[in-house]
Order: C-alpha cells, then structure tokens, then sequence
C-alpha cells in the first residue's frame, strides 16, 4: 500500500508537484497520467527515495519514507522495483548479470537458485535466449522487457514503471502492456504506471490519477476519466477534437488558444 | 550595479556549494572503504584498469623526461665541468617534483577523464539512480573502488615513472655523454635521502585522491545529456591537472618549511 498526502515539491523556485495526494491499495495497479514535463516521474523518484519532498507524507506499506537516511531507505526500496525509462541496464553487465544483479549483491541465495530465477523471468519477458548477451546488442523493446525481467527477479511487492512503452513499435508496446497485465493477474504486485499511451493506460489501469502542470487534476477510474468534462482532460485525451483547428494550441489552463498564421502576425506589424 | 552584485554573490555561492558537496563526496566515499560490503572484484578490476593499462604512457613520460632532463642538464653544468654528476641532477628532480608531477598528469589525461565520462553516461542513462534502486549504494561501488584502486595506483605508476627516467638519463648519460655506469649509478643514489622516498609517495597519494576524486565528483554531478558528458570530461581533466600544480607546489613549499 502507498500513501501520498499533499506531496509539495519544488525545484530551482519553480513548482514541480503541488498538494499531489493518492493511495494506491496492494496488487493494484495504478496509472500515472499527464503530458511531457508535468511531474510524473517526479513522482515515482519521491517513491523511490531518489528524490525528498518539500513537505507531505509518503508511506509505504506502514512506514513513512520522508525524512529517512539513505541507508535507512534501502529496507523500503528492498520491496520494490523500478523499470526506468531508458531501461538504464548496466552497459558493463550481460543480461544474466543484469536480470540477477540485485540477487548476487544481496547474496541471500546460491549460485543455482540465483541462476534459475534470472532464467525464469526471462522466459516470463520471453528473452530467454538473451542471457549472455550485452545490452548494446538489444533493441529498445527487448531492453525494456530485460529491465522488466530485472525487476521481476527479486520478487518485489510493487514495480514502477517510467514510461514502458515509449517509444515502442506496436508489437513491443502490445507486449509491455501484456507483461503489465499479467503481473497484475498472476502475482498481484502493487504496480504504478507513469504513461502518456492512453491505451496502454485503459488496458493496465485499476485507477488513473492526472497530473496537469504539477498538480492532481483527476482520481478515478477508467470510464470517470473517459467522462470527465475537464477541458484540460478532454485535451489531453481527444486532442483531435479539441485541438481540430489549424494555429490550435492547449492553453495553460486547459482552454484553447489560437494562433494566427504567420502571413497574418507579418501584417499586423507595426512597419 | 546591483544585479552585477547578485551574479557575484550566486556565482560564489555556487563554488561554496560545489566545494562542499565535493568535499562531502570525498568523505562519503573514504569512509565507505571501512564498511561492508567490500567489492574487492570491482577494486582489483578498477586497480588493473588504472595501473596496468597506464603503464605505458607513464614508461613513455620516463625515459623521455630522463633523456631530455640529462642532455638539458650537461649543458648546464658543462662550464663548470660537473658534466659527470649530471645523475644527481636528474635523480633529485625526477623523485621529488617531475616524476610524481608528469606521471599524475599524464594519468588525470588518461584515468581521470575516463572515470569522468564512464560515470557521467551512467549519470545521464539512470544507470545510477537504478543502481539505488536495486539497493547499491552507488557512492560505494563506483567511487570508493576507484579511490582504493587510485590510492594503491598512482604511487606505484610514479615509482615506475622515477625508476624509468632514472634509466632513460642513463642511456644518454652512458652513450651520449661518456658517463660510466656505476660513476652514475652512484651520484643518483647519492643525491637522494630517505626523506625523498616520503615525498615521492606521499605526492602520488595526493595526487592520486584527486585525479580520482575529481573525476568522480564530474561524473556523477552530470547533467544535460551527452553534451554534459563531454562537459564534464573536459572539466575534470583541467580542474585535476589545475589542482596537481598547486598541491604539489604547497606541498613542496610545506615539506622545505618542515625541513624535510
């Protein structure tokens, strides 16, 4: 179970996240929607400990992270894993050493168990055939799929997920989504989501929450979300309605704002 | 005018906090060579990498820093016809300041910004926010390993250097200028106490933490993509060869105060 409550978050004297508040049950999983820039990964960091909030409180399972040392953090990140956007597997590290990386540095089990577990969730990603090879010599889809197979190894109780379909071809993205799905079914990890892919969003999604411009801007579900009348959501999820005219842009504060063509601004122009 | 004042005074504050999280970093990482776990692998891997595969750019700066210092020198003491203690010279020289000196420097080239660049891709990859993610302190398995390796290194690579150019002065010594071998071999050893094998360790120990220290510190303070890698890779080599100089030359200056 995680619990957000008005997460306040500044960088450099901008306003990064704003009263940001959301509980995510165990084995749900829970989307993070929201365009480029408005906070989402934030908000995984701040889970992670990579990040400390201003002010707020965030507890995991029972216990409150802000204001815990490193040290003290890595009992909390133990349960967790984290899928990062680029993937970020150790480039010096082949797939194996990668899938069991956290596992040989724990040392809790032998060689062979370790072996069979790192093998296990590559066949659950359907990389099996990767073990020795070096991640430079994956595609994207399959280095998302390995770093998803990294987190699966440890067995944790909840997996983050920056982003796992960007910049996917339909077959990888189809994939992702499954392998989202399928953690949810079959071994009821607490999983958050942060995506703009609106359908992989509907498919993996038990709740959305959208972050517009820092601030928490919708909690619900799927259908609630669908019907909101937000012009700021309606946006973001129909844009070729909302946005149908050319010189169209999204306002700030979820209008319209239209620009004039260049031939026109040219003649309005004092000479 | 008062803008003026408030870039001056952001632009210090600025150093004062770089200063400080460096020297943070420093002590971070110092005090993680005295707490498990140990990554003795990743120590001897980093000690192989630094030593062994510096060995000959540092062979390369010996002999020619000798041989040069030798002929350089002969023409110097030739008027007052002291050609034949020209080792003296050169041994005295090369131990105390160039060998500690060139070798530090052509190691920050080498070394240095290859700690720099290698930290500052996984900077900007997340490879070290995914590294805490898994539970690693990154501090300990990226940094501490490389200090150890460049603590136990650098010294070593300056001996060699020492020893090297010691050589390469005999060469010319021997066969350019007539010198004979233990005539030498003799003024060398001669001119060098047992306080010069303090400086010559004590010198590379320092220059070894920084080289190390430095290019971690611009590694893993990274930002902006591959255009910071390149930033940061230029950044560390100038700021370790800047700091060499001066803290060999306050060193030098504090070992002549201490009468050593």
């Amino acid at each position: 179970m995680i619990r957000f409550s008005n997460i306040f978050l500044k960088f450099d004297g901008r306003q990064v996240l704003q009263n940001i508040s959301m509980d995510v049950p165990a084995g749900q999983t829970q989307v993070i929607l929201g365009g480029s820039g408005c906070g989402k990964t934030t908000t995984l960091r701040l889970i992670l400990g990579l990040l400390h909030p201003e002010s707020g409180s965030i507890v995991i399972n029972g216990q409150e992270i802000v204001g815990l040392t490193e040290r003290q953090m890595a009992s909390i990140r133990a349960q967790m894993a984290m899928v990062f956007q680029g993937a970020a597997l150790f480039d010096s590290l082949t797939v194996r050493e990668n899938v069991g990386y956290r596992l040989w540095e724990e040392g809790a089990l032998d060689n062979e168990s370790i072996e069979q577990r790192v093998a296990e969730s590559l066949r659950f990603v359907g990389l099996e055939d990767t073990l020795d090879k070096m991640p430079a010599e994956l595609s994207g889809g399959m280095k998302k799929r390995v770093a998803i197979a990294r987190a699966l190894a440890c067995k944790p109780k909840i997996i983050l997920y920056d982003e796992p379909t960007a910049g996917l071809d339909p077959i990888n993205t189809h994939l992702v989504s499954e392998l989202v799905c399928r953690l949810h079914r079959e071994e009821h990890v607490t999983q958050i989501v942060v995506t703009h892919d609106l359908e992989c969003a509907y498919r993996i999604a038990d709740r959305l929450i959208m972050i517009h411009r820092g601030e928490a801007i919708f909690d619900g579900s799927v259908d609630a979300l669908q019907a909101s009348d937000d012009p700021r959501i309606r946006t973001f999820l129909r844009p070729e309605e909302v946005l149908a005219e050319p010189g169209c842009f999204p306002h700030k504060d979820g209008g319209v704002r239209v620009v004039p063509p260049m031939s026109e601004k040219a003649e309005q122009a004092p000479a | 005018m008062d803008l003026a004042v408030t870039r001056i005074e952001d632009t210090l504050k600025g150093y004062a906090a770089a200063v400080q999280d460096f020297a943070q970093l420093c002590v971070t990482a110092a005090a993680g060579a005295f707490r498990r776990p140990w990554y003795v692998q990743e120590t001897i891997y980093h000690m192989n990498r630094i030593g062994v595969g510096s060995i000959f750019i540092v062979v390369l700066t010996g002999i020619f820093t000798g041989m040069v210092l030798t002929l350089q020198g002969a023409i110097q003491l030739e008027p007052y016809g002291a050609v034949p203690y020209v080792s003296k010279l050169v041994s005295a020289s090369v131990v105390r300041e160039l060998g500690p000196v060139l070798a530090a420097l052509m190691i920050a080239g080498r070394v240095g910004s290859g700690i720099a660049s290698e930290l500052a891709t996984m900077q900007v990859t997340e490879q070290i926010d995914a590294l805490r993610a898994e539970g690693t302190d990154p501090i300990k398995k990226l940094i501490t390993t490389r200090l150890i390796a460049s603590l136990v290194m650098v010294p070593v690579l300056t001996v060699i250097t020492d020893g090297i150019a010691m050589m390469g002065g005999y060469l010319i010594a021997h066969f350019s200028l007539s010198i004979d071998t233990f005539f030498y071999w003799t003024w060398a050893f001669a001119a060098l106490g047992p306080m010069d094998l303090v400086y010559g360790l004590l010198k590379p120990l320092v220059f070894g933490f920084i080289v190390c220290m430095v290019g971690c510190y611009a590694g893993i303070t990274t930002s902006g993509g591959t255009v910071g890698v390149g930033h940061s890779t230029t950044h560390a080599m100038v700021t370790s060869s800047i700091l060499i100089l001066v803290s060999d030359f306050f060193m030098t200056k504090l070992f002549i105060y201490w009468g050593w």
